[in-house]
């Protein structure tokens, strides 16, 4: 979705105000806003992509003016009144225990597939024009332009079939995973920096070869 | 002006905190009562996040990579083999993948439509890492990020932004700062900051250890 998540080239938001890497939080609630959510998710009844669309369709005023763990707060609250989590009974907390052998486990997103990748690392595409309303991964910014692929991930979860309504079954069909190299200039006009290069990680169906 | 009034003044100044500390809580007490969440999970999850997950690990990667020349090939064709053979391996590190600095060619990693970050090599990202000003900066103007962090490299070094839009995570090798050729891998680690394996910024001297 065209949201004002997607940030990648918005100007006038300010400079970048470092910090020491000493801080790992800034208020105690932010804690627990971190481990509930991470907590809750253990229950299986959302994906990345779902929590992330949930975060996503917050409105845009909220999301700007929210500190990223009141994101995520919101979210959970959102994500537990659309799942009615609060009457269900069949599900039971993980233990402290499962929950960090949980985390500690890989999880990876590739999956198997009988098809072939279309485009191979040197080859150029283009990336689609899409302009979904529900969840993408596709940044505005990196639409429409040509690219080259510079690696070829897999077949991966792809995030606008998996992120469906909570309570909805995914769709898991995986999709390939290329690595898109940009040059500034094709993403920024003729003003941008020469000396920069941009690649975003793509799924199959956001590309298209070009010339 | 009444006490009360006083108090209410005072709550509003903080109002987003106290507000938050209220709602968190509140959320917390709902979902223990009805047995979705334990809250010694959710003690070993800030615990995990707080102190044993973190920058050093990936500095240890790196100081290893720049010792041994085997274990930095390795790493640069195999992250994920490479850091799990190290230990560090779970959530948001799935799937790695490490890229070199060299005088010619600086790297900067951003999540411009979230936060995306490798937790098992550098613990939870910083508030910039997640703020709109680095999203909506990195991709247009990664120099003038730099100079945000006061790092200015020469204007014919080519600065590469890896915008992290799938669930491969990206961790930047940092050059390994002149004259320290006589340090140990564990005095090397210590060079080895956040901001340098992000690439906004670059690895210490020995001078800023001692």
């Amino acid at each position: 979705m065209n949201g004002v998540h997607d940030m990648g080239g918005f100007h006038s938001f300010g400079p970048v105000v470092p910090e020491s890497d000493q801080h790992v939080f800034h208020a105690e609630w932010e804690k627990r806003a971190l481990a509930l959510t991470l907590a809750v998710g253990a229950l299986g009844l959302w994906n990345i992509d779902q929590m992330r669309h949930e975060r996503e369709k917050l409105p845009p005023s909220i999301y700007l003016s929210s500190s990223y763990y009141k994101i995520w707060t919101l979210a959970l609250e959102n994500a537990i009144v659309a799942l009615d989590l609060l009457e269900r009974t069949d599900l039971t907390a993980r233990t402290a225990d499962q929950l960090i052998a949980g985390f500690a486990g890989q999880g990876s997103y590739e999956r198997p597939t009988d098809t072939r990748p279309a485009y191979a690392v040197g080859q150029q595409v283009r990336t689609r024009e899409l302009n979904p309303a529900g969840h993408t991964r596709l940044p505005r910014y990196a639409r429409a332009h040509v690219g080259t692929v510079i690696a070829v991930h897999g077949a991966h979860v792809f995030p606008d079939r998996n992120a469906v309504p909570l309570g909805e079954r995914p769709e898991k069909t995986p999709e390939w995973l290329y690595t898109v190299e940009f040059t500034g200039r094709e993403l920024w006009g003729p003003d941008g920096d020469p000396q920069i290069m941009v690649s975003i990680d793509a799924w199959e169906p956001y590309l298209e070869a070009a010339e | 002006m009444s006490h009360e009034h006083a108090q209410e003044h005072e709550h509003a100044e903080y109002s987003e905190l106290s507000e938050m500390d209220a709602r968190v809580r509140a959320l917390e007490t709902l979902l223990t009562e009805h047995g979705l969440v334990d809250r010694a999970a959710l003690d070993a999850v800030v615990e995990r996040y707080e102190t044993e997950v973190g920058p050093h690990n990936g500095a240890a990667v790196i100081a290893k990579a720049w010792t041994d020349p085997k274990y930095k090939e390795w790493l640069l064709s195999d992250a994920d083999a490479a850091i799990a053979s190290l230990g560090y391996v779970g959530r948001q590190g799935e799937h790695m993948v490490v890229v070199e600095n060299t005088p010619e060619r600086h790297n900067m990693v951003v999540c411009t439509l979230c936060s995306c970050y490798p937790w098992p090599v550098l613990g939870l990202p910083p508030v910039w890492y997640k703020s709109p000003a680095y999203r909506s900066k990195a991709v247009i103007d990664p120099r003038g990020v730099l100079s945000d962090f006061g790092v200015e490299l020469p204007d014919d070094t080519q600065i590469k932004v890896w915008d992290s839009t799938a669930e491969v995570r990206y961790l930047v090798l940092p050059m390994r700062p002149e004259g320290t050729e006589d340090l140990t891998e564990e005095e090397l680690a210590a060079l080895v900051n956040r901001n340098s394996m992000i690439g906004t910024g670059l690895a210490g001297t020995q001078q800023e250890v001692s």
